[in-house]
């Protein structure tokens, strides 16, 4: 710890922090332009200029280290004028165009030139224009607007961990592009345009749609992965306008994945506004009531073990817990919230969780990936693993498909068979692994939602056990979840009861004739084609695969359309919020339940939302403490077989765009993975090092 | 100074070193330790350069970046930052005429509308109609004291006149390697004008 004293105020502060950090630490603000947490030290837009005493110079304070018995000052007249300076030049090729820019409102130099600039403009020569350049479907660029600072430049090669932005020329002809204007290829490119201070670089899918301060904001939490991400939801009136991340440094720190930001345009198309009815093979428009009297009539002249219930990827655990009990009023066993039929033991936390934490990946210090492209299934995860590759000495192995993952991975093979020769201590990472002080075993969602996903996970759980990677405070071993809905799903145990069918038995079942009624909860990932002569009733918010199958369609609310609780795929529970109200006639998933449960005379024992979550937390006592972690007790799980011979592992995830009926819908997601095809068929014309 | 930038499309579709080249380039890389190979980068692009006689197309920029294995923008803004590297064809003879203060005052600017008048293309136009020149204009290169100057490949030629300039082009377009280089009066580098002025042998 060093003393200095900033503005008369004298404060410890840690050795080797800047001079800005310590500013701060003091309470005092100071502008900034290219400085950024999360991304290195640039110092190029001088404007955190601050005094120090016996400096001959103002100094830039977010690169300088602080010293012992430093005298800083932030406030004083020369530091005033340094910085009407600074701003002076960053302005003189900066348009006045911000009653014409998506940024304003929202701009770092539009509120800094009103705190530190000088007010009138002394500059009358001609300004500098840029010509726009293409990024790709999301990042607008409006490059006259650019000050230069590099944030996107540093954010791309350091958390993005692509390098395909950079500064070309230089002095007054330097622009920022990517090479030859192609689109950025990473799943996180659009954090950019939260990064960028000026309007230069702006979200494409938002352009002139709305000005910040016109928008009803929302705190909520993301379904399109099972990160849980934070964010915000823009609204306008009854539309979703656009999602921004919100800052939590455990799990998503201050980014969102691009499908996260830009799928809530798939919240406007393909909605399923009102109840249909299927009348000779065709979805006819119907009332609430005579659609839900249909529901009930089936329900009730069918036999409890022919009725089944399938759970999509993006219910809330609300809406999970009104569909168990009705269910288990109704007395079907046949339940399942695993749509891809992923191997998990519902009473067992430790089997489905990601253990570690996602924060606890930067304490890791040797990571084995079994089955999963965590590029494409949990693309924030993914920037954390290297995050920590970059701080050094973390090596990760791959067991499944080749892919470029942003860090070095050794390729150790693609199937259960590499793994299972590492569970028996063969091999050069087994033994990485164990001398590993953490080391962390990541099973995919897609390794175990095979036929022999238990046996994976047991083995992968043997490998943890055998390599030390549970031990004391450390639980090295995860299974990374890419639904959202799935771990509140196994925690509520929404998983088939004694005799009943899981996925695959309800689908074989519907098949067979065994199953005559089956609920789509949102379910729109399985092969709806083999649902044979089953009478499905899908209960929605999509016009997607469940729905076209549906013999009767109940039209529910989207995730930003009703509160629901969310458990991430460490299990951290969160609750999102209702930022707008669901369209025409559908209505929030668990009032659709509870009004068919009243009509089948067993009424489910809650009347509002606050009596739902009563009796959910009364279930499952951990559903009630928000944004906690429940550690789970590591224990013994998954089943022994012999992997010799199996397939290799296979990517769960086709295409990182369209994983969801939101995102399918979405035509900013159809444009990305246009825009990706094509690239992929040029064979990537630039590379990311 | 120029706006510099890659024309896609510009020049051959596909570049590669000759072997006497691949083999200059493997010993610029090993100078660096393993894994910098990246700090070779700016010879690279110039031995390309030489190798393209003169200029540096975008296949080029490509071919250096994953000969040192680094992502094309990273060479992109190399290839752009510096003055030296020529995005677009040249002359045979191109010539690099500084422009910067001292030889500004020292008549830059009429050696420039030699440059026009001569080649019949303004700077950074490419190469003159049969080819022979171009012309760019530089900052400082270095030479003040015999300013105004110019430089052409390797070679400055310095202390010019209007009329040493123009008979300069003119021996340059039959033989590069002809004309004297350096200080085109009677001087040795950057010693006085006319011989020494002072430490004369025999003076008192």
């Amino acid at each position: 710890m060093v003393k200095v004293t900033i503005d008369g105020t004298e404060i410890e502060v840690e050795a080797g922090s800047t001079i800005l950090q310590a500013c701060e630490q003091a309470g005092r603000e100071v502008p900034r332009f290219c400085y950024h947490e999360r991304l290195s030290i640039a110092g190029n837009c001088r404007m955190c200029l601050v005094e120090v005493e016996k400096s001959p110079k103002p100094v830039a304070s977010c690169a300088m280290p602080v010293n012992d018995g430093m005298v800083v000052h932030t406030d004083s007249p020369q530091v005033k004028k340094d910085r009407e300076g600074v701003m002076e030049f960053l302005l003189i090729n900066h348009p006045l165009d911000c009653p014409i820019c998506d940024q304003g409102g929202e701009c770092d130099l539009q509120d800094q030139s009103m705190g530190y600039g000088m007010g009138q403009n002394r500059y009358d020569e001609n300004k500098r224009a840029v010509d726009e350049k293409n990024m790709g479907p999301l990042v607008k660029t409006v490059m006259t607007r650019c000050i230069h600072c590099t944030r996107c430049v540093r954010f791309a090669s350091e958390v993005a961990g692509v390098d395909e932005i950079g500064a070309i020329g230089r002095g007054e002809d330097m622009e920022i592009t990517t090479y030859l204007e192609a689109a950025l290829t990473s799943e996180l490119s659009a954090n950019v345009i939260d990064l960028c201070p000026v309007g230069a670089l702006t979200s494409r899918p938002f352009a002139f749609t709305a000005r910040p301060w016109e928008l009803k904001k929302t705190e909520t939490i993301d379904v399109m992965d099972a990160m849980g991400s934070n964010i915000r939801v823009d609204a306008r009136g009854r539309e979703v306008m656009r999602v921004m991340p919100r800052l939590n440094e455990d799990v998503n720190e201050e980014w969102i994945s691009d499908k996260t930001r830009f799928a809530c345009d798939g919240l406007k198309y393909q909605r399923l506004d009102r109840p249909y009815l299927k009348q000779d093979g065709k979805l006819v428009a119907a009332e609430w009531d005579d659609a839900l009297d249909i529901v009930a009539a089936k329900v009730k002249a069918t036999e409890p073990s022919k009725i089944a219930a399938i759970v999509g990827d993006m219910a809330s655990a609300e809406t999970m817990k009104a569909l168990k009990d009705l269910m288990a009023s109704l007395g079907s066993a046949n339940v399942d919230c695993r749509q891809d039929g992923g191997y998990a033991e519902a009473g067992n936390r430790a089997s489905y969780l990601m253990n570690s934490t996602i924060a606890g990946v930067e304490d890791a210090d040797a990571i084995l990936i079994i089955g999963s492209n965590l590029r494409a299934e949990a693309p924030l995860l993914n920037a954390r693993i290297r995050k920590r590759w970059l701080d050094g000495g973390l090596k990760v192995g791959n067991v499944g498909t080749p892919a470029d993952l942003t860090y070095t991975v050794q390729q150790l093979g693609a199937g259960p068979e590499t793994l299972a020769d590492l569970a028996a201590g063969n091999g050069a990472f087994f033994n990485i692994l164990q001398n590993a002080e953490r080391p962390l075993i990541l099973v995919g969602s897609g390794a175990v939602a095979r036929a022999d996903g238990g046996d994976v996970l047991g083995t992968a759980r043997a490998l943890a056990d055998k390599v030390g990677a549970v031990s004391g405070d450390w639980t090295g071993f995860g299974v990374v979840q890419t639904a959202a809905s799935r771990v509140g799903g196994l925690d509520l145990g929404l998983v088939p009861g004694d005799g009943g069918r899981d996925t695959a038995g309800i689908i074989a079942g519907a098949q067979s004739g065994e199953v005559e009624l089956v609920f789509l909860l949102g379910a729109d990932e399985i092969d709806t084609d083999q649902l044979g002569n089953a009478t499905v009733v899908y209960i929605g918010t999509h016009g997607d695969n469940g729905a076209h199958r549906a013999d009767v369609i109940l039209p529910g609310a989207a995730y930003t359309e009703q509160d629901g609780t969310y458990v991430n795929m460490e299990g951290r529970v969160q609750r999102a919020r209702r930022a707008v109200f669901a369209p025409g006639q559908a209505k929030e998933d668990w009032a659709i339940l509870r009004a068919l449960s009243g009509l089948l005379d067993a009424p489910l024992p809650y009347n509002s939302r606050d009596q739902l979550v009563a009796a959910m937390v009364e279930d499952v006592p951990h559903l009630g403490a928000l944004d906690q972690l429940a550690a789970a007790t590591w224990g013994s799980f998954g089943t022994t077989g012999d992997l010799a011979g199996a397939a290799p592992f296979a990517d769960p995830i086709a295409d990182f765009y369209l994983t969801n009926p939101i995102a399918r819908a979405s035509k900013t997601m159809a444009a990305c993975s246009k825009q990706r095809l094509e690239l992929t068929a040029q064979g990537e014309g630039r590379r990311n090092a | 100074m120029s706006v510099r930038r890659l024309v896609p499309g510009l020049g051959p579709d596909s570049f590669e070193f000759t072997p006497e080249n691949q083999e200059w380039a493997q010993k610029q890389i090993a100078k660096y330790p393993a894994g910098r190979q990246q700090s070779a980068v700016i010879p690279l692009l110039d031995q390309a350069q030489r190798q393209m006689d003169g200029w540096l197309p975008e296949a080029a920029v490509r071919y250096v970046a994953d000969y040192l294995d680094m992502p094309y923008i990273r060479v992109y803004e190399v290839a752009t930052f510096y003055t030296m590297f020529n995005l677009k064809p040249v002359g045979k003879v191109h010539v690099q005429v500084c422009g910067t203060t001292p030889c500004w005052l020292r008549g830059a600017e009429d050696l420039k509308e030699v440059c026009r008048r001569k080649m019949g293309v303004d700077k950074d136009q490419g190469p003159s109609e049969d080819g022979t020149y171009s012309w760019t204009e530089m900052e400082c290169l270095g030479a003040c004291v015999n300013a105004p100057m110019i430089q052409v490949d390797d070679e400055t030629y310095e202390d010019l006149t209007v009329e040493r300039f123009e008979a300069l082009l003119d021996e340059l377009a039959k033989d590069k390697s002809a004309p004297k280089t350096g200080p085109q009066i009677d001087r040795q580098f950057s010693a006085p004008a006319g011989g020494p002025t002072v430490l004369k042998k025999g003076d008192a």
